[in-house]
């Protein structure tokens, strides 16, 4: 078996599990107990691909950046994620969820949201299916994601704004968490992160391992292997990583790189850079790297990106970072917004800021010219134009 | 024999008080516990503040946060009930998500308890599971007493492991329902605390959430050995100052 799948108790290593508050327990089990089987059954995987190809528009392409290949003279391939449906990688995970909940009997959907992506591909899924949906905001990013929230409304969620704690992403998880506790019975949580209790970070790096899935095929008809040297990914929670690594995980001559978000700088005290600034603790049922205080209160992140913005990171991140199998390198605002740019003006493609800090490694790191070098593209940036207008004064 | 265990021997309905450590004022820990024996409650849950309290409502999480700008730190604590038991006689639990205590170092949290003279830990997000391949040498050495959740969702066979593993009390929760979201039970709730009744365990069971005046202690307490009140206590010792804490205690008896 492989050291990177989780184990049946639901560790990566040392990190995982699913240290949930006893009401949560028959919700947590009866998805543990399931979810394997179900998302085996031909009928769900033919559900599942059927929606992935004709509704999210996958498979995705693997465009080859000239301009920026010559730039910084090595083979640089993006993986197209912004151009799924909804604009993001987000909606690979939702799809998923949904039919799993359908199958399980649930008829009303909660989710947890930060900059409104995740809200956005569960309000989606849930109007596409028919069913009731929920979505937990922090009331400041309701307030600073005003077309996000519009765009959940349109699609028939009620958003609900979580008014506790820092008012953020953390206390909108904590929220829907709270809502489950409530709800035990008819209620499914759609996690949008490789984050929580055993088994969500497992299952959400399974319905996003089709990123590393077409990767390899399409670099075998492009490239003649389906290995790259690299493959680059931001990781706040880490989904969109884990799908861009998930099936390179046991191919060591892949090297797999992790884009943190360091905020003003790794030391300023205004950070998300979870694997330098982190100590393993427990958050929203997952043992892992989080941040936090020295007595073990969680802190409150700070990156440009509302989507970076967490202070802990998915287990197996946490185990990948450990054994040193991934490296991980922090990416300031100041040098993701230029890259950011650097990006729309050499391929014609305006990154989400998240997406744009895997884009900054390029410059920190030297590849050679025969490297190849898949970079994850996990969203598009036109959520994040009025970040972009402000930073730059358009 | 450990004070819960003696506590729950005699022949009454027992009351327990949940407080959160640091609040209102830093420093009322202590006083707040002397008040609340004074005032003849029989069994004191510390609550240990953490930022992100999962199970609570918003009356706790409001607290918590509160008492960790106040200041409250588990040092602090474990300073402030450092001779707690030279004035107080009845069990004392601290309440607290696993976080803080891992951060202090589990063993150390556990002498610390030890040592003041603490008798038992609530731990909502620290699961059966892994308190049993990781901690239980660890509490069973410093004799502390680890108090389970049930839930009107846990299954019966749940329910046997629980009571198997427990030596105390089993704490459980009223309602599908984080803390202080609810007034009164219905006929659903009374017919689940009847039908734990008559699983006859072996650790007699106490009853938490949406305890908060005379009438739902009553109903509490028909089938089971106690209740727990928290977030109207918390309420109260928001708007009133600590030596009014008798007239809570005799309106809930």
């Amino acid at each position: 078996m492989s050291q990177f799948k989780v184990s049946e108790k639901g560790f990566y290593g040392k990190f995982g599990g699913a240290f949930i508050p006893e009401m949560l327990y028959p919700n947590v089990e009866e998805l543990r107990t399931q979810y394997l089987s179900i998302i085996a059954e031909l009928s769900f995987q033919e559900e599942y691909m059927y929606l992935l190809e004709q509704y999210v528009g996958r498979p995705t392409p693997l465009y080859f950046a000239k301009r920026l290949s010559e730039k910084y003279n090595t083979k640089i391939y993006l993986k197209r994620e912004d151009l799924c449906h909804t604009g993001a990688h987000k909606v690979n995970n939702t799809i998923g969820q949904i039919i799993l909940a359908k199958r399980l009997g649930k008829t009303r959907i909660i989710a947890e949201t930060g900059a409104g992506q995740h809200g956005v591909a569960t309000a989606t899924v849930c109007a596409l299916m028919g069913l009731k949906c929920i979505v937990y905001m922090g009331e400041i990013d309701i307030e600073r994601q005003a077309p996000n929230v519009a765009r959940m409304k349109m699609l028939g969620a009620e958003v609900r704004p979580a008014t506790s704690g820092s008012k953020t992403l953390k206390d909108a998880t904590n929220e829907a968490i709270r809502d489950w506790i409530n709800n035990p019975t008819d209620t499914f949580y759609i996690i949008g992160s490789v984050v929580g209790p055993h088994p969500y970070p497992d299952m959400v790096a399974k319905f996003q391992s089709i990123i590393s899935k077409e990767i390899k095929s399409q670099l075998q008809t492009q490239e003649g292997t389906e290995y790259p040297n690299y493959v680059i990914a931001c990781v706040g929670g880490g989904s969109n990583a884990a799908g861009a690594f998930y099936e390179f995980l046991d191919d060591e001559q892949v090297g797999l790189i992790a884009v943190e978000a360091a905020g003003h700088g790794v030391d300023s005290g205004e950070s998300a850079a979870t694997s330098v600034l982190g100590k393993i603790g427990i958050i929203h049922g997952s043992r892992t790297l989080l941040m936090q205080t020295e007595d073990g209160q969680i802190t409150e992140p700070y990156s440009i990106s509302a989507g970076l913005d967490y202070p802990g990171v998915g287990p197996l991140h946490a185990h990948l970072n450990d054994i040193g199998r991934a490296e991980f390198i922090a990416i300031t605002d100041e040098d993701a917004m230029k890259s950011g740019l650097e990006i729309s003006k050499l391929e014609g493609i305006i990154p989400a800021i998240e997406t744009a800090h895997a884009f900054a490694v390029l410059d920190k790191k030297q590849f050679k010219s025969t490297d190849i070098v898949v970079i994850n593209l996990s969203g598009r940036g036109d959520k994040d134009l009025n970040t972009y207008i402000n930073y730059f004064n358009f | 024999m450990n004070r819960i265990n003696q506590k729950l021997q005699e022949n009454k309905k027992l009351l327990s008080i949940y407080f959160t450590a640091g609040y209102p004022n830093l420093n009322d820990t202590v006083s707040i516990i002397h008040e609340l024996e004074k005032s003849g409650v029989d069994m004191i849950e510390i609550g240990l503040p953490f930022s992100d309290p999962l199970a609570d409502g918003p009356t706790i999480q409001e607290s918590s946060t509160q008492a960790i700008e106040n200041g409250m730190t588990t040092k602090l604590l474990f300073k402030q009930l450092a001779d707690i038991r030279k004035t107080v006689q009845i069990p004392l639990i601290i309440m607290g998500y696993f976080n803080p205590m891992m951060q202090f170092g589990v063993e150390k949290f556990c002498q610390k308890c030890n040592e003041i003279g603490i008798d038992g830990l609530i731990i909502p997000d620290l699961p059966l599971e892994e308190y049993l391949s990781e901690y239980q040498s660890i509490f069973e050495k410093y004799n502390l007493k680890n108090v389970f959740l049930i839930t009107p969702q846990t299954s019966n066979e749940r329910i046997a492991e629980i009571d198997s593993v427990s030596d105390s009390f089993i704490y459980m929760v009223s309602t599908a329902a984080v803390t202080g979201s609810q007034s009164g039970f219905g006929n659903e709730q009374m017919h689940y605390f009847e039908r734990i009744s008559n699983l006859n365990l072996k650790n007699p069971q106490v009853i938490g959430f949406g305890i908060n005046n005379n009438e739902t202690f009553k109903q509490a307490t028909l089938h089971q050995k106690g209740a727990i009140i928290g977030s109207a206590f918390i309420k109260f010792i928001a708007n009133n100052p600590i030596d009014k804490i008798g007239e809570f205690v005799k309106n809930i008896r």
